[in-house]
């Protein structure tokens, strides 16, 4: 019942996530939405493993996390930098 | 074994179905392609979560790095070279929309024909899956009866994919490495040469 209590509470956080993804405003609060999106998804599996009672789900909750860890750096160098050509990484390199 | 039926977890695949038939009209109707390259990552997140429900941890792990990860860089890659605002378009796009609708409402009649999921009379789950799930809990220590196929009893050719991907992704780096290294050497060279 609590597992289920917390799946429902996930659930919500994730519409109210995507919802400030579709309306926000500035380009940071759409990055900090869809990191959150990530973290629920993450949190979502692990609730998902114990609900059904195959606690190993949690490595895999470990990958979305790392996952979105990348990606919110992928999409935060894109805006600081504006392309990912290699230009830029070749002096941080040597 | 116990059989349980999966249709107990309906109250989750529901919102989350729900969700992400949202993000796709929010997807749809956005003008700023950097949002939308961000929340077709969302997407992708949410939908994995769904495939995981459906019992397919590596399928959703698959829709995961490559959906939310790697496609993400490649959009906001192409937003680069591209623009990042999408032009209003000039007509309404009546006809390409009936063709869609068209191709959507197939498809679901498709569907009509499958047997249910987690019906246990379905061909997928009577044909080659009973002797694995028989002979697994013997032979492994693996708790996902889909892990042990790919990583034990079809290894060489999990293992052969993997080669096949790990050349690609060698071939990507050497062909975008490209030429400013080799000035730079030259440069270097060349720098080295003056202080002799």
């Amino acid at each position: 019942m609590m597992f289920a209590m917390t799946m429902v509470a996930v659930l919500v956080t994730l519409a109210l996530a995507l919802a400030r993804a579709a309306l926000g405003p500035t380009v940071f609060d759409r990055i900090l939405a869809l990191n959150m999106i990530g973290t629920k998804t993450v949190l979502l599996i692990a609730v998902i493993g114990f609900l059904t009672e195959r606690p190993d789900f949690l490595d895999l909750a470990l990958l979305y996390a790392l996952m979105n860890f990348i990606g919110v750096i992928a999409v935060l160098r894109f805006l600081k930098v504006g392309h990912f050509g290699g230009a830029e990484v070749e002096p941080s390199g040597e | 074994m116990t059989w349980q039926p999966a249709l107990g977890e309906e109250w989750i695949v529901l919102p989350l179905l729900t969700l992400l038939a949202c993000t796709a009209i929010i997807i749809v109707r956005m003008r700023s392609l950097f949002a939308a390259v961000m929340l077709t990552g969302a997407y992708s997140l949410l939908g994995a979560s769904w495939m995981l429900l459906l019992d397919a941890p590596d399928v959703a792990f698959t829709e995961a790095s490559v959906g939310a990860g790697l496609s993400t860089v490649l959009m906001l890659g192409t937003l680069a070279l591209t623009g990042r605002e999408a032009k209003a378009p000039r007509q309404r796009p009546l006809v390409p929309l009936l063709l869609v609708a068209l191709t959507g409402a197939a498809l679901v009649y498709g569907t009509l024909d499958m047997p249910f999921y987690g019906d246990p009379g379905a061909p997928v789950q009577r044909y080659p899956s009973p002797s694995y799930l028989e002979r697994m809990p013997g032979e492994f220590d693996v708790p996902n009866a889909v892990t042990a196929v790919l990583a034990s009893y079809r290894g060489y050719d999990t293992l052969g994919e993997t080669t096949v991907i790990f050349t690609a992704g060698i071939g990507v780096l050497l062909l975008l490495r490209g030429r400013p290294k080799r000035n730079e050497s030259a440069d270097a060279a060349s720098r080295k040469r003056d202080r002799a």
